[in-house]
């Protein structure tokens, strides 16, 4: 497959809050089918880089383009066709049933009066045969576990129809098992074509899922690059303040061992 | 699904049955029969053998205030329906931002400076939507916090406000004559409605009704996270608008015409969404018919019960509290 033109970039970005700026000096693209991941320490911005890429959030500075659009043009509607939002899990307010979470996913392709459409409930169906979790189609979204929740969300964002799926910290509450699963999805996801762009907490993530790491912290983008070129442990101790071995394993794969010996040292970046 | 048509089907057999029984009792009883006489009579344009008073009773003394409760308490259903959805809470009622305070603001001021009726629901409608409007424009003026959270703070300070002013103008009446009124308005009744005023009761209620059915699918979305919603392609901050308008004009229209009859707007959206589930575009009519069945059942009491007639906001709190700390007692994680 020859990579397509990029279907996100990136230049120059500053990104933060009204009257508060968190991050600068952010560029990168992603291709179709891509996957890139975001490194990085609690309150480093991984969260307000995607906010700002997903439109909630004025850019301070530099510009965003989706799939050759600048993105302060489009209207809210167009970035919904376009990049599928997976937040972390959370329970919601109502029991509103998988089925009906996923269908919401829709929105975007629905007429403003529109109720969905026979269509509207195939991609949805789709979506959930995608993540395999059918089984819980008519069970309540407050009523299964974490790792479920996380599933029906990305199926949500699966029913967008996306190029471009934006996954918040997928990770982050699943249990070990369920981590795996997840990322597996995400290697099948962009097998069929979609680029995604994912947060976590865990660089071997990054060094096991994702075509390319950027990695976050210090207010810019200290490292972007394959993977096994930019985690190493002199970033790692920038980013997160630790001591961090890389360690290759008999068959090629990179993974990080953590000293656990020392006593913490106070970090700059934590917030 | 078969539970939601068995729901619906239940309600809407409820409703007809209960507003056959509040054409028969009361002080002048009718008999079915008589019931569907005058009904036939009117419809098909038969002759009729039956006496004047009852075509009156039926008719002009009871069936604008049966109207009156079946519109009023579907009214209020259906703004409980939406306010809820939208802030996401369960325990969320259609005076939350306001409405009912600045209503009876409006009102007292009306008995105040006059006691025209018509007066007195004209400065109850605008009372309410001027509490409203000020409570969203300073709610959404206000930058760097949570939309959601500062119309609720907004919607709590200013209804104090409001409420000051109430005690003031009931401190400052004459104790005889508009003192007694206020008191009665704030109570709420049904008693003294006219077509007419049921006539712009109806109006507004339509047309606050309209958008959210118009809206019925995407007023799911606002119980999502505003990020979430937006990310979806929702527009949240004009959806938050056209809803709280249109929830504001059903509710302002109800005050207006019945004062302030409390609960139905919270405990009604409860009841239909544990039958139907959360799905706004098949919780919304459910909510309409159990409110305007709700009301008239408790509306008919009121004026039967007793000697004299009991204030229906009473009856519905009375009715309501219970049902409402069982469902708390009972409700699992998920409303």
């Amino acid at each position: 497959m020859t990579r397509a033109a990029a279907m996100l970039s990136v230049e120059g970005l500053a990104i933060g809050f009204p009257r508060r700026t968190v991050g600068a000096g952010i560029g990168f693209s992603l291709s179709a089918g891509e996957v890139l991941c975001v490194l990085g320490p609690n309150g480093g911005g991984k969260t307000t880089l995607f906010r700002t890429l997903l439109g909630l959030l004025a850019p301070h500075a530099g510009t965003v383009r989706l799939d050759g659009m600048a993105l302060a043009e489009l209207s809210r509607r167009d970035i919904a066709r376009r990049i599928g939002y997976v937040p972390q899990a959370h329970a919601g307010a109502f029991a509103f049933s998988v089925s009906e979470m996923v269908l919401m996913g829709r929105t975007a392709h629905m007429s403003l009066f529109a109720a969905p459409s026979a269509r509207d409930r195939e991609a949805a169906e789709r979506a959930i045969e995608t993540l395999g979790i059918g089984h819980l189609a008519e069970r309540a979204f407050t009523e299964i576990s974490g790792g479920e929740r996380q599933l029906a969300l990305i199926a949500r964002g699966l029913a967008q129809e996306p190029q471009l799926l934006v996954m918040d910290e997928p990770t982050s509450s699943l249990d070990f098992g369920n981590q795996v699963r997840v990322l597996g999805h995400v290697r099948h996801l962009a097998a069929q074509g979609i680029s995604v762009l994912l947060s976590s907490h865990q660089p071997d993530h990054a060094l096991q899922c994702a075509d390319r790491a950027l990695l976050l912290g210090e207010g810019t983008c200290i490292a972007l690059g394959a993977p096994r070129d930019v985690i190493r442990p002199d970033t790692l101790q920038r980013l997160y303040g630790i001591d961090v071995r890389i360690v290759e394993t008999a068959d090629g794969v990179h993974t990080c061992l953590p000293d656990y010996s020392k006593r913490d040292r106070p970090h700059r970046n934590s917030a | 699904m078969n539970r939601g048509i068995a729901a619906y089907l239940l309600a809407a057999a409820a409703l007809v049955a209960l507003t056959a029984f509040a054409f028969s009792v009361g002080r002048y009883p009718v008999s079915p029969g008589e019931l569907w006489g005058v009904f036939a009579a009117k419809i098909f344009g038969s002759a009729q053998a039956l006496p004047d008073n009852v075509e009156t009773v039926i008719l002009k003394v009871r069936g604008p205030r049966v109207f009156a409760a079946l519109l009023v308490g579907a009214a209020l259903a259906a703004a409980g329906t939406a306010y809820q959805g939208m802030f996401r809470n369960p325990l969320v009622s259609p005076d939350l931002l306001g409405v009912s305070t600045g209503a009876a603001l409006g009102a007292v001021l009306g008995i105040f400076l006059s006691r025209d009726i018509w007066i007195i629901q004209a400065f109850a409608f605008a009372g309410g939507l001027a509490a409203v409007g000020l409570v969203y424009w300073i709610g959404s003026s206000v930058p760097r916090h949570d939309p959601l959270l500062a119309l609720v703070l907004t919607g709590v300070v200013i209804g104090t406000l409001l409420g000051s002013g109430i005690a003031l103008l009931k401190y400052l009446a004459d104790p005889y004559n508009e003192l007694p009124a206020i008191t009665y308005w704030l109570l709420g009744s049904l008693a003294s409605i006219t077509p007419s005023e049921l006539g712009a009761a109806s109006l507004f209620t339509v047309a606050g009704l309209a958008p959210m059915l118009l809206l019925r699918w995407r007023m799911n979305l606002l119980a999502l996270p505003d990020d979430e919603a937006r990310a979806l392609g929702v527009d949240t901050r004009k959806l938050r608008a056209v809803v709280i308008i249109a929830a504001t004009l059903m509710t302002a229209a109800a005050v207006a015409v019945s004062g302030i009859i409390g609960w139905i707007g919270l405990i009604v959206p409860h009841a239909a969404r544990l039958l139907v589930g959360p799905d706004f575009s098949r919780l919304l009519p459910l909510a309409m018919l159990i409110g305007a069945a709700f009301l008239l059942a408790v509306d008919t009491l009121c004026r039967t019960v007793a000697a004299i007639e009991v204030p229906p906001g009473v009856l519905t709190a009375l009715l309501g509290t219970p049902f409402f700390l069982w469902l708390f007692a009972v409700s699992r994680r998920g409303w």
